[in-house]
């Protein structure tokens, strides 16, 4: 037959020379090896005390962003529904009334946005499908909880506060790439 | 026997029990410090500096488990047997000599609680009644597994008796003495009886393994196949007990060990730069709890490098290699030892 | 004085497990209970002044003989069912035949009081140093052939085990 790779190898089952088969050399070279692991640098990193430098693009917890001026970006179009592969986000959109301008940015807007917490698989896909730049990951990390319907999260959490400290910076992912793309006019998720 | 010398051998026996036992409980915490230390990990760190309180955590955790005892099982053999496993491995330590002779007023007192005139024989007796606990342990639980954890490891210990039989008796032949105290005052200076018998001292390590049950002959709690051995149904401390077992079995094989082929109290040198008495007993004692810890040491890490025989591996290598070598150095021994009488029967 | 009252507990204890071993149910119990027998009469070589018959009693016997006891009834997994059942008969003829045993050991030991002694008692004889001397000088003959026997009983034993001899 046709080796399909070069690198296979023809297993002989060789009787053991006496050197072999005194297995004492082996089982001290054996040994060597176990102590230098020994004195090697350990590369454990002590959790609480050291975490590990996140990436700019972390795929965290998410965020409903608000405007400059504090108005909710979302205008419930579900894109972000169907562009998610877990569908793990819900909605319920509602009209904006007279007298909300200040708190929805557009005519229609999200009354009940959820996503469900362990159904999502954190791939950013709704923050890519996102036409109002309104949802966004973050690097914070989902809170463990002790009962299933605590991950679902409302708006109550995954929207984020009015003022200025409350609200989350997402402006380490405008990276380099992602604002050169946003210059082209011509995709259709840019107008 | 003066009331005097009663309370001094007892004090001596209480603290070589506690200082057993304080060493046991460490070797827990030494175990695995050595295993994350040998695969690139850092071992427990967090109860306490250097995670120092780890087995005072494990106790609490062995203690607070819920006791089960199955109820197929023989009651009264299932809660003995651990303790007799227990209590064979506490009895070696008192043979063994930790140092010399203290001199306190005037009086001396040697720092070993018997010096029996047949220690080696107690040392054999003590250990082949030590398969006990685990036959008994593993029988009462009514378990399969249990059942053949206990057979296996009985097994090997016998198997591996014999070859540690034959090489301590060619030890005996060359000190000429079967006291353990004897046997450790005669190799002072640089007269260490590995350099006499460094065969013997190689298969009385490697039955010294077997022994004690521990890696590479660990076949008895083989999780692979027989779950858990002969230790399957046990929990709580009955559980501990058998693990504690372990690791004071550790701890006087290496004080074996030391005591007869490696000096045991005595360090090369030493007596040029010393002359008090006290402190030479005092230093001989720290050189051998040295030798007994890198002893310890010696044991995690060839457990932590060499895998598991296979259990026909296991009886070959007894049966068909270490007891004909033991034997081979048996007559080497003897043939040394006679070698002018058989030199001159040649001459003539 | 002590040593008195040491005997007659080992002697005591030697006879309580030496009777359990035949009335107890349980075949593991009587193997378990004829080790206890068997330190108890290591008890007794001590007092003997026999340290070496007493350390080599505990590990050729209990150490090594009665952990293979141990083995076979484990593994023969005995109990209620597979006990064989006596008829009446047999059992009487053997309380008669033990009854008239224990007759005979009786009527013997009458006389017993009047035996004295022939050689006086070397309390060091029982001494590995003194044991050792009497085995390889006195009577090294026996010794070589006892251990010949046990070399030939090896053998015998190897033979039977293999499945087929060529």
């Amino acid at each position: 037959m046709q080796p399909l790779t070069n690198r296979s190898k023809i297993v002989v089952k060789k009787e053991m020379s006496l050197y072999e088969r005194i297995y004492l050399p082996a089982i001290f070279s054996g040994m060597m090896i176990t102590m230098s692991h020994f004195f090697k640098k350990k590369p454990t990193i002590q959790y609480p005390e050291q975490t590990r430098p996140f990436s700019a693009v972390y795929r965290g917890q998410h965020v409903l962003k608000r405007d400059d001026n504090g108005a909710e970006r979302c205008t419930a179009c579900g894109l972000c529904a169907v562009a998610c592969p877990a569908e793990a986000i819900t909605m319920v959109a509602a009209e904006r009334k007279r007298g909300e301008e200040k708190l929805y940015r557009e005519e229609k807007y999200a009354a009940v946005y959820e996503i469900n917490m362990l159904r999502c698989i954190f791939c950013g896909d709704c923050e890519d499908a996102c036409p109002k730049e309104a949802i966004f990951l973050t690097d914070r990390k989902v809170d463990s909880e002790v009962k299933r319907n605590l991950f679902t999260y409302g708006k109550d959490i995954l929207v984020e506060g009015v003022e200025k400290d409350k609200r989350v910076d997402v402006s380490k992912r405008q990276t380099p790439e992602v604002l050169e793309f946003k210059k082209h006019k011509e995709f259709e998720h840019n107008r | 026997m003066t009331l005097g010398y009663v309370i001094y051998k007892l004090i001596l026996a209480v603290i070589v029990f506690t200082v057993t036992l304080l060493i046991a409980m460490y070797s827990t915490y030494a175990e695995r410090k050595v295993a994350g230390f040998l695969q690139d990990r850092l071992g427990p760190n967090r109860a306490g500096w250097f995670g120092i309180l780890q087995p005072v955590a494990d106790a609490v955790k062995l203690f607070m488990k819920e006791e089960m005892i199955p109820s197929v099982s023989n009651k009264t053999l299932f809660i003995i047997a651990p303790g007799l496993s227990l209590l064979t491995a506490c009895m070696t330590g008192v043979v063994i000599p930790w140092g010399t002779s203290l001199t306190i007023f005037g009086t001396s007192y040697s720092l070993q609680v018997t010096d029996l005139n047949i220690g080696i024989l107690y040392l054999f007796g003590v250990v082949s009644i030590g398969v006990y606990g685990i036959m008994i342990g593993g029988w009462a639980s009514n378990n399969k597994y249990s059942l053949l954890g206990a057979m296996r490891a009985s097994s090997q210990m016998i198997s591996y008796e014999v070859a540690m039989g034959i090489s301590i008796i060619a030890l005996i032949m060359t000190t000429g003495t079967l006291s353990v105290g004897q046997i450790a005052a005669q190799q002072h200076g640089w007269h260490w009886n590995i350099l006499v018998q460094p065969l013997g001292c190689l298969i009385f390590i490697i039955c010294a393994f077997a022994e004690t049950n521990r890696a590479p002959f660990d076949l008895p709690e083989c999780e692979q196949e027989l779950v858990g051995g002969y230790h399957t149904e046990y929990s709580s401390m009955k559980m501990g007990f058998y693990l504690f077992a372990e690791y004071i079995n550790m701890f006087v094989s290496s004080a074996v060990i030391s005591t007869f082929y490696f000096g045991g109290y005595n360090m090369p040198f030493i007596g040029r730069f010393v002359h008090d008495g006290n402190l030479l007993a005092i230093l001989g004692v720290v050189f051998l709890f040295a030798k007994i810890f890198f002893g310890i040491f010696f044991f995690m890490w060839v457990r932590w490098t060499i895998p598991r025989f296979r259990y026909d591996q296991l009886m070959n290598l007894g049966w068909k290699t270490l007891i004909p070598l033991s034997i081979l150095n048996l007559v080497l021994t003897g043939a040394w030892m006679m070698r002018h009488e058989i030199i001159s029967v040649f001459i003539k | 004085m002590i040593t008195t009252y040491l005997f007659y507990f080992l002697s005591f204890l030697a006879i309580m497990f030496g009777l359990m071993v035949v009335l107890s149910k349980n075949p593991i119990h009587s193997v378990l209970y004829l080790v206890l027998c068997f330190f108890t009469i290591a008890g007794h070589y001590v007092l003997l002044n026999a340290q070496f018959l007493a350390v080599v009693h505990v590990i050729v016997y209990s150490g090594a003989i009665m952990v293979l006891f141990l083995f076979v009834i484990m593994l023969l997994n005995l109990n209620k069912e597979t006990e064989p059942h006596k008829s009446i008969w047999l059992k009487a003829s053997a309380a008669v035949a033990a009854g008239s045993l224990l007759l005979v050991m009786v009527a013997s030991l009458k006389g017993a009081s009047t035996i004295q002694s022939v050689n006086t008692f070397n309390p060091n004889i029982g001494l590995i140093e003194n044991l050792g001397t009497t085995l390889f000088k006195d009577f090294l003959l026996p010794f070589e052939v006892s251990s010949i026997l046990l070399l030939a009983a090896m053998v015998g034993a190897v033979m039977l085990g293999k499945k087929s001899i060529k």
